[in-house]
């Protein structure tokens, strides 16, 4: 089930078939908005939200915008991208702060959501931001939740205060408020057990606890690979206790995490940070246009596509096409599309921007292609514009020269003549391959027909 | 049964947004099979976490039963739709396999899914089944891991082999098995670290444990459990399709079943992987640990008022 290695991709291929037609219409819409439906899903987005979404979505994307743009797959996936963020959140949501210390931090949420672990996190995180924070065992059920705490504490040198498991979770939380006075801590998090949001006796405990110490913060630490359930859990939390925020957390794992949106959408509340490993150290503010990314599974493509866009026009690139089609595609063209593709940034941040990128792997080669390209650069640089034209012209002599002045050698000139050669014939080919209709031909029609010619030859030197 | 029915029947029920009640909901008041009914069944499933295509599947083989066996009547669709799920999830009832002498029980899982309470219920289990049980604190990684399990041992009346935190599980394991050969015990139940799947190291390290248990005696382990949060939706099928990748599952166990999710992801599972559910969780205590039916499971999903006493 790898369906959602990229929606960009599928809605890409989705979008192509449809292409023939000239233009592209709602019924073509709806058909790419089954893919969003589709990898929405398979993100864990609860059905609902999904179903809101894609109606918002699909009347945007049916907008001028999209139909008359050049490359619809790619805007539609960029509309799609923009309504998440926006669902999501725009801003960092920031942590509130008491007017008048202590700040009480109450962490809630359902068994195994990682509420010990974020709350050490926590401890350390506002530390950090010159805080004084004490850690709160208010787990008087899970056996050995307390010591957990009490060893993460010690790990990471901060106080944890505990009146071990006979005393109830309200009145613990209400003394470690006086102690933290008496101590002067600026930061209470209280860790609470784990519960489920359909047992009214446990979640009375929490209200009391509530009405008692009234936190500043009420943060509901949700596992980030929980599914449609996501939107019942939060409702229900939200409903009793009247959440300020969420934590997501195991970020580190390969879920989507279409849960953020889920909880997002029935509470209004912002995720405000998310737990990116176990280290403790590992708890970060909440990015929501990474996590509209992860959502669609497509690494920061948008970033990419919008850079794209701005770099290259259409006209140049149908322009492109038609000297492809008429094989006179020369090395000034060429010069001519790779500083197009320079606009865009450097080539290895443009490919770590692509999803399914393995960073470490594909970077080192980028980083040759990266060399080899300043190498192609330099020889071209270094010829007339007639060589450049018509490298047919080229003798040794005027070889030795230009590989003198591009700092290379004449048997790199000589590669790139060859190679540029024999990729000009494979582009023809390809082009009339691609259709009879050419753009002299046909006119307009070349428009659906650019993506070929903007594609840049990667020979070697 | 009828106290494992009646008990997943009754935290079924608990929402309002079950499925047996959606499913009633749309099949009484429809006098036509339609695609708008079979769209509105395919979202009970997707809202179960089975997943889209899963559930796309399910539907499409409803249909051509539908139109195979000529049915009219939308009454009749329930429990074709379940006896589908049930199909998907295995004809028989799946049983862990602790006829060996020890049995080695290794149990494993992402973190937080109810590993070391799952082993607590277990041990408990067999202890009542007058086994010996031997426990083996092999998550010597998080905080307080190995308190949590000695707690446990100790309500339930069970040694547990530990060494002290941040030692090599692998060592931990070796030794439990030297101990169980000495002295006779029935089952050997081990615990591990949560762990991420998509964490190389992590799982290279469950390898090693797994490698260590077969050296130090052939065969095992015997049984492979991964457990896997109800709560969770489709990232379950990574998780159970890599660690079964890395050390072979020979079951699952479905915890939390007694909050308002509905685990629906272990038909998809069942569907591409084969992995049986061998239990599912209805609790924190030390009896909510059920055998899993899957025909019953499925009928449970599905029952209406008044039928639920024929299982
Ligand atoms: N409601 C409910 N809670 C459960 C169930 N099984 C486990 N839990 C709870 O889930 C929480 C986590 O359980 P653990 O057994 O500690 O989970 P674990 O997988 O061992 O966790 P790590 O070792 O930290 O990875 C505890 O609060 C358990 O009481 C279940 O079936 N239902
Ligand atoms: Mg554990």
């Amino acid at each position: 089930m790898a369906m959602f290695e990229g929606l960009a991709d599928k809605l890409q291929d989705t979008l192509k078939k449809l292409r023939g037609k000239g233009k592209i219409d709602e019924a073509d819409v709806t058909a790419a908005m089954r893919e969003v439906r589709l990898a929405l899903l398979a993100a864990d987005v609860n059905l609902k939200v999904v179903k809101d979404f894609v109606g918002r979505v699909k009347e945007r994307a049916v907008g001028q915008e999209v139909l008359a743009s050049l490359t619809p797959g790619q805007q539609v996936v960029k509309v799609v991208y923009d309504e998440l963020v926006a669902l999501m959140g725009g801003d960092t949501a920031r942590i509130n702060l008491a007017s008048r210390p202590p700040t009480v931090i109450m962490l809630v949420g359902l068994q195994g959501a990682g509420k010990t672990t974020t709350a050490a996190k926590l401890g350390l995180f506002l530390r950090k931001q010159g805080r004084r924070p004490l850690l709160v065992a208010c787990d008087v059920y899970r056996p050995a939740a307390i010591k957990q705490l009490e060893v993460l504490g010690e790990q990471l040198d901060l106080p944890v205060f505990n009146l071990g498991t006979e005393v109830s979770p309200v009145d613990i939380a209400v003394k470690a408020i006086a102690e933290a006075d008496s101590q002067g801590r600026d930061v209470v998090v209280l860790d609470t057990a784990g519960r489920l949001h359909i047992n009214e006796e446990l979640m009375d405990e929490l209200r009391a606890i509530k009405v008692r110490v009234k936190p500043q913060e009420i943060l509901l630490v949700v596992d980030a690979m929980t599914g449609q359930d996501a939107v019942n859990v939060a409702a229900a939390f939200n409903r009793d206790l009247e959440i300020n925020g969420v934590v997501l957390t195991k970020l580190d794992g390969d879920a989507r995490g279409g849960a953020a949106l889920s909880i997002k959408a029935v509470t209004g509340c912002p995720i405000k940070l998310a737990g990116v490993g176990e280290k403790a150290d590992a708890l970060e503010p909440f990015h929501p246009d990474r996590m509209a990314s992860r959502i669609l599974g497509m690494g920061d493509v948008l970033t990419l596509i919008e850079k794209a866009q701005a770099a290259v026009d259409a006209d140049t690139i149908r322009e492109m096409e038609m000297k492809i089609r008429k094989a006179d595609f020369n090395l000034e063209d060429f010069l001519a599309q790779m500083q197009q593709m320079k606009k865009m940034g450097p080539m290895d941040q443009l490919l770590g921007m692509l999803p399914g990128m393995n960073k470490m792997k594909a970077l080192k080669d980028v980083e040759i292609d990266e060399k080899e390209m300043k190498h192609i650069e330099a020889i071209i640089l270094s010829m007339t514009p007639e060589e450049r034209r018509n490298p047919q012209v080229l003798k040794d002599s005027r070889k030795r020269r230009i590989a003198k002045g591009s700092g290379t050698s004449v048997q790199k000139v000589n590669q790139l003549i060859k190679n540029f050669e024999q990729t000009r014939k494979l582009m023809k080919q390809f082009a009339d391959f691609r259709g009879p209709k050419g753009p002299g031909k046909g006119g307009s029609k070349g428009k659906g027909k650019a993506k070929g010619g903007f594609r840049l030859p990667f020979f070697k030197v | 049964m009828a106290g494992f029915f009646n008990r997943l029947k009754e935290s079924l029920t608990r929402t309002r947004q079950n499925l047996v009640q959606k499913v009633e909901e749309l099949v009484t008041g429809r006098t036509r099979i339609d695609d708008e009914l079979y769209d509105e069944l395919e979202e009970v499933l997707i809202s179960a976490d089975v997943g889209a295509e899963t559930a796309l599947e399910l539907v499409e083989r409803l249909r051509q039963r539908v139109k195979a066996e000529k049915i009219g009547d939308p009454a009749g669709l329930k429990d074709l739709l379940q006896q589908e799920i049930a199909k998907v999830l295995g004809e028989r009832t799946a049983t862990v396999n602790l006829e060996h002498q020890p049995a080695v029980v290794l149990v494993v899982g992402v973190n937080g899914v109810g590993k070391t309470t799952t082993i607590a219920k277990l041990a408990h289990r067999c202890r009542e089944e007058g086994r010996q049980v031997l426990l083996v604190a092999g998550d010597t990684f998080r905080a307080a891991a190995i308190d949590q399990l000695e707690v446990w041992g100790r309500r339930i009346g069970v040694e547990v082999i530990r060494h002290q935190a941040g030692a090599d599980p692998a060592a931990v394991a070796f030794d439990a098995l030297q101990a169980a050969k000495g002295r006779g015990v029935d089952v050997v139940i081990m615990d591990t670290a949560g762990r991420l799947h998509n964490k190389t190291n992590l799982m290279e390290e469950l390898k090693k444990v797994n490698r260590v248990l077969n050296r130090a005696m052939p065969g095992a382990p015997h049984e492979t459990l991964l457990v896997l949060d109800a709560t969770t939706g489709q990232n379950a099928i990574n998780q159970a399709r890599i660690f079964d990748e890395a050390i072979g599952i020979t079951g699952l166990v479905l915890t939390k079943l007694d909050g308002t999710a509905k685990g629906g992801v272990v038909v998809a599972i069942r569907a591409e992987l084969a992995i049986p559910v061998k239990f599912v969780g209805v609790g924190e205590g030390l009896d909510d640990l059920r055998d899993f039916d899957p025909a019953e499971f499925a009928r449970a999903l599905f029952a209406g008022d008044g039928e639920e006493e024929e299982g």
